[in-house]
């Protein structure tokens, strides 16, 4: 057991399934020799050979395109996209070919890629490094989703990423990959090597898509968040001196709708939070689905906090992201609602 | 918007709007397509530098005459045998594109595309690879399949979406998918399975084994950016691959100049990417066979892509769906200067002394037959609206490797 920070465990957990597995590559912009602008993949390259950790060109559509090619050849490729926000131009192979290559073929060929990129903002990246563009894909059938919140975490749900026979899209929250991140930008950020969750486990470990799980227990309401959020749910919270069970979801697609129904159905109230725009965001689904399931047992109206639906802003960063002000006032309101 | 810029020396500016030489209406005109003599072109040694034969991206390697001969340095490939089963697969193709596009007419499917003008190409090349490699094929190559032995009934199947479909009713028609027979599941998506084809050759170099990647795409959707993506990692990486583009002249009713642009050729694309291109005469199953194994030999000794463009016509319409005579000339396809691939190769072979017309006769029938018996067959088990189809059930199935939870409830939900 070491402290990591979540850039370490994440080449942790592919140097690790690299090790195990002579099927799995690497590949993506600046990737291989450099070890990626994030330093996820640093050392890989040397370790394994630049056949199986390479430089990629500028091409997103051609790096998850040739990754599908390569899947249906029997590797389990894991590439990065520098930015989500640069993964449109793979929005088509990621779509129409990766998601339903199984269903399709009927199983003829299958699709086990994992699709690693940033998310999020908090660093000052404007338009072009900051979106969360996770509903685009927990909208589609045949794609899961995964988003970490801690080091611990962000190793093991990668494992069980690029062990997983279907694609899958992890989106990794840039503002967390050095500690985490509770929305006060004013304030300095506590490392991960001073966080229980920096605690990552040596070797081979796994953390199972679709299981969400408790942050912290309490009683007056629940918080469902993922990534980013959850640190903001825990500072909005305490400043409030709200007892709320925070859940973080850490899968999206599958979600773990039974931890969920389970926490709501206790505590009666629920707020939703993520960064990513309001209008259709993945907020709107587990709002459908707490109102689906927990009806009856709820005592005020399910609340969303989620970015503006504006285009990420440069200077107004602070403005358009949820942070622990937003996110508290609507713990209030819901409790007094 | 008011064009209130400065009028300067050159005066206004205009857009250039392609055209083809002819529409419907008119007379057919190919005078434009430069047609170089059969045998004329040479034939580079396969390990030769790319440099040496840029000029083979503008002209089209022919090895049959007018007359049926073959000629030139691309000639002497196959056997007597090997052309009569050529012959027979593109018969073959041409029977059974013809029953099903009736089948079709009579709704006993929904949608369906024919290959009439086109069968050299997919099935010649499918005799130049090897077991184990791979096809990213359009929905236009199912010449593939027929000349690699894949049962005409489950292709049948798959086209009604019955009851014995081996895609679950999933897939439009003729969408085929078989790992066994190396062919990769067309997806319907236009150009996204030619990178897909370069990752598969890319990870065959990564684990040093020796199969090769057959890369599929037609002229129209070398517009789209995954053909330009697929040749850059193609070039970059020296992926085994072999690039195949079909022109045959017509995107539904957008003619070829339209994706080309000002090169000239396809081929050419290849160029800028420093990949050998070669443009033969697709309509000539000789022709295609040799190019085919050329570009195929260079792959498997890890020299990297060729691109090859294969210059045909596209008789028929784009699909069921379309028609022709609304776009093109109705006669354009009997001025087509490459004439008719079966043809072609029957003459050749009448002329070798290995063919008659007796025999093509009673082969044709032999072949109508094979295709009926097929198509009693599959029809027993169903047709889109009629018998057995696949249950409501196995729409649910396979969206995972396990079903998730929300899938689980929405079958139930259906109550399947």
């Amino acid at each position: 057991m070491a402290r990591k920070t979540m850039i370490e465990a994440i080449r942790d957990a592919m140097d690790i399934t690299m090790e195990r597995d002579d099927d799995v590559v690497v590949f993506g912009e600046d990737v291989g020799f450099f070890g990626g602008v994030f330093r996820c993949t640093q050392g890989l390259q040397a370790k394994y050979g630049k056949t199986r950790c390479f430089d990629a060109p500028i091409s997103e559509a051609g790096i998850v395109g040739a990754a599908i090619g390569m899947a249906a050849y029997g590797l389990k490729p894991c590439v990065e996209i520098q930015f989500a926000d640069y993964v449109y131009p793979a929005y088509d192979q990621i779509v129409s070919e990766a998601a339903r290559l199984r269903y399709r073929s009927n199983g003829g060929f299958t699709c086990p890629i994992v699709i690693r990129m940033p998310t999020g903002g908090g660093i000052f990246g404007g338009q072009t490094h900051s979106q969360s563009p996770e509903a685009l894909f927990t909208h589609v059938s045949g794609l899961k989703v995964v988003v970490p919140s801690n080091p611990h975490d962000a190793k093991g749900l990668l494992i069980s990423a690029i062990e997983d026979p279907d694609p899958v899209i992890f989106l990794e929250p840039k503002r967390l990959y050095n500690g985490p991140f509770d929305g006060h930008h004013d304030r300095p950020v506590t490392p991960w090597s001073k966080h229980d969750l920096g605690d990552v486990p040596d070797g081979h470990y796994t953390v199972p898509l679709g299981k969400a799980i408790k942050r912290r227990e309490g009683k007056q309401m629940t918080i469902l968040a993922y990534g980013t959020m959850v640190y903001v749910a825990e500072a909005a919270a305490e400043e409030h001196g709200i007892d709320a069970e925070i859940i973080d979801l850490r899968t999206l697609l599958p979600l773990d709708l039974e931890t969920i129904v389970e926490s709501v159905s206790k505590t009666g109230r629920c707020v939703i939070i993520h960064e990513a725009t309001l209008t259709s965001g993945f907020g709107a689904e587990l709002a459908a689905l707490v109102q689906e399931h927990c009806f009856y047992k709820l005592e005020a109206p399910v609340a969303r906090v989620a970015g503006w639906d504006t285009p990420y802003p440069h200077a107004q960063e602070w403005d358009y992201f949820p942070g622990p002000a937003r996110v508290g006032r609507a713990l209030v309101e819901t409790l007094e609602g | 918007m008011s064009n209130d810029g400065p009028l300067g020396e050159f005066g206004p500016l205009s857009l250039h709007v392609p055209e083809p030489a002819v529409r419907h209406g008119g007379e057919p005109d190919f005078s434009n397509v430069n047609i170089p003599e059969a045998g004329s072109v040479r034939r580079p040694e396969v390990d030769a530098n790319p440099e040496d034969f840029r000029d083979l991206a503008f002209s089209i390697i022919r090895v049959l005459t007018r007359e049926g001969e073959a000629v030139g340095p691309w000639a002497g490939m196959l056997t007597d045998e090997q052309l009569v089963e050529g012959l027979r697969h593109m018969m073959t193709l041409r029977t059974f594109d013809a029953r099903m596009q009736i089948a079709q007419r009579q709704g006993k499917t929904s949608f369906y595309m024919q290959h009439l003008g086109e069968e050299a190409v997919s099935c010649a090349f499918r005799k130049a690879l090897a077991p184990g490699d791979m096809n990213f094929p359009t929905y236009r190559q199912a010449g593939l399949l027929i000349a690699d032995d894949y049962p005409m009934v489950e292709m049948m199947c798959q086209i009604y979406s019955n009851e014995r479909d081996p895609l679950k009713g999933r897939q439009l028609p003729i969408m085929y998918s078989s790992k066994e027979h190396g062919f990769f599941s067309i997806s319907g998506n236009l150009a996204t399975q030619y990178i897909q084809a370069v990752g598969w050759a890319m990870a065959s170099a990564i684990k040093n084994d020796s199969k090769i990647a057959a890369a599929w795409i037609g002229d129209g959707s070398t517009a789209e950016s995954d053909f330009h993506a697929s040749l850059v990692f193609a070039s970059t990486y020296k992926a085994p691959v072999v690039l195949n583009i079909v022109n045959n002249q017509w995107a539904i009713s957008t003619f070829q100049g339209i994706a080309r642009g000002g090169s000239g050729t396809f081929a050419a694309r290849g160029l800028g990417f420093g990949i050998p291109a070669l443009r033969v005469d697709g309509n000539d199953y000789l022709a295609v066979y040799a190019v085919a194994k050329w570009a195929i030999e260079r792959a498997r000794r890890n020299l990297g892509p060729t691109l090859v463009e294969y210059v045909t016509y596209r008789v028929g319409a784009h699909s069921t769906s379309d028609d022709p005579s609304a776009y093109r000339p109705k006669t354009e396809s009997d001025a087509w200067p490459l004439g008719d691939p079966v043809m072609r190769l029957k003459n050749h072979l009448i002329l070798r002394g290995a063919w008659t017309e007796e025999r093509h006769k009673q082969t044709e029938a032999e072949i109508l037959d094979t295709v009926i018996a097929a198509q009693k067959e599959a029809e027993g088990h169903g047709t889109l609206h009629a018998g057995g189809k696949p249950s409501a059930r196995d729409m649910f199935e396979g969206v995972y490797e396990t079903m998730p939870p929300h899938l689980r409830r929405q079958r139930q939900q259906a109550g399947v």
